[in-house]
């Protein structure tokens, strides 16, 4: 074999009103292979009504040994929620 | 990285795995993790395919359409099952390709159960009821196991597989209220099929020294002889329900453990099926062989097609 099919990454919307989730991923040589066979593989029992396909290679992914720098940050930012302010009891509706 | 440095990893890692964190593959592991994840997943992966083979061999020949049907979506279900595990091992670093060669040359192993003979069509029903049953019973217990696309894998496989057992017994269900011949055929596949399902749960605890690392790894939840256990016990009174008898005289319920007794597996004939001595070893890999080279030109025409068209797309829009 001269070259090996690209893999592909699949993202599924399970129904109208959701988002897509990527499913899974898969080998194909082509874009509208990739649909075909997300289609066969990832939807046998109805779990979806709508398929993107992205070849992997164009995925850029960040980097679990930068997790301290990108994601440590928010977690002394209390103040982004709402149990951070301190309000009588009396207060309704909010 | 210093020797010290990797340890202090290792602990890191091991005290994740510990309080049920998930292990994705962008994640620092050790390297002995990694290669026992590429080898468990993708023998895994190459169970579910050569595992078409013995039932893809009665599919022109099934009774009826409404069996035709449901065995077709069944092996279409394992292929897809394949192909999910390869896909999870792929993210650990190794290529389809190479997968696929370690298969063809005989490197990487399957399941042994493959390797018998589906000579009737009785033995379609026991396959699905005994074996899929085995392989539930496994795949349920590495639902939870550390590895992120390991055990999403899993969960989907699973899904997906309690219809593979419940389509088998149905056949066996009917086959043991047919005609005499009918339930003498149900028999003989059970008879058949009884002893490598036993085997599916791999050897006795005693020689199996990998399990405390598998267990440290949630690569096992339970010990081989464990499932094993559970298995028996779960299946012996299906059998009562269909009316056909276990072939083992030793097979007796232990009203104080709550368990059945069962006899002595024979550990030679396994591990001669394990190397690759057994009643269709041969077949089997020829036809994975045949498969993978009769297909080659038509990978090689998809990919030179898929070329050209980039090719016209990328003039066009220049
Ligand atoms: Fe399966
Ligand atoms: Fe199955």
């Amino acid at each position: 074999m001269k070259k090996e099919w690209p893999l592909w990454e699949v993202f599924v919307r399970s129904k109208n009103g959701l988002e897509h989730r990527h499913f899974g991923s898969l080998h194909a040589a082509d874009a509208e292979m990739a649909l075909e066979n997300a289609r066969d593989v990832y939807t046998r029992r109805s779990e979806g009504v709508s398929i993107w396909v992205v070849e992997s290679k164009y995925i850029t992914a960040s980097n679990p040994e930068d997790n301290g720098e990108l994601f440590e940050p928010a977690q002394d930012k209390v103040y982004r929620h709402p149990t951070f302010y301190d309000l009588p009891d009396e207060v309704k509706h909010m | 990285m210093s020797e010290k440095e990797i340890k202090n990893l290792e602990e890191i890692f091991e005290a994740r795995i510990a309080r049920d964190d998930k292990i994705e593959p962008k994640d620092w592991m050790p390297e002995k993790y990694r290669k026992t994840h590429i080898r468990q997943i993708s023998q895994h992966a190459h169970s579910e395919v050569v595992g078409m083979l013995p039932e893809g061999n009665w599919i022109t020949r099934a009774p009826s359409l409404r069996r035709k049907a449901a065995l077709l979506a069944k092996v279409q279900d394992e292929g897809g099952h394949g192909l999910y595990l390869y896909s999870a091992a792929e993210t650990l670093g190794i290529s389809r390709e190479e997968m696929y060669e370690q298969l063809h040359s005989g490197k990487a192993k399957y399941s042994s159960i493959f390797n018998y003979p589906s000579i009737t069509w009785a033995d379609i029903g026991a396959i699905g009821w005994l074996v899929d049953g085995a392989a539930i019973i496994n795949q349920v217990a590495l639902c939870g196991t550390s590895f992120g696309p390991y055990a999403r894998a899993m969960v989907r496989i699973c899904k997906e597989e309690s219809f593979h057992q419940r389509q088998g017994y149905e056949i066996m269900l009917t086959l043991s209220r047919g005609t005499e011949e009918q339930k003498a055929m149900a028999q003989d596949a059970l008879n058949r099929w009884w002893w490598p399902s036993l085997m599916m749960f791999g050897p006795r605890d005693e020689d199996s020294p990998h399990t405390a690392q598998s267990m440290k790894w949630k690569l096992k939840r339970k010990t081989n002889d464990e499932l094993r256990q559970q298995f028996v016990d779960q299946t012996v009174p299906q059998a009562d329900i269909l009316g056909i008898s276990v072939p083992d005289p030793d097979l007796k319920f232990n009203s104080e453990t709550g368990h059945y007794e069962f006899g002595e597996i024979n550990w030679d004939e396994f591990w001669q099926v394990v190397k690759g001595h057994g009643p269709c070893n041969k077949e089997r890999m020829e036809a994975r062989v045949g498969a993978w080279e009769g297909g080659a030109w038509v990978r090689d025409a998809a990919m030179a097609y898929a070329e050209k068209q980039e090719k016209r797309k990328v003039a066009k829009a220049s």
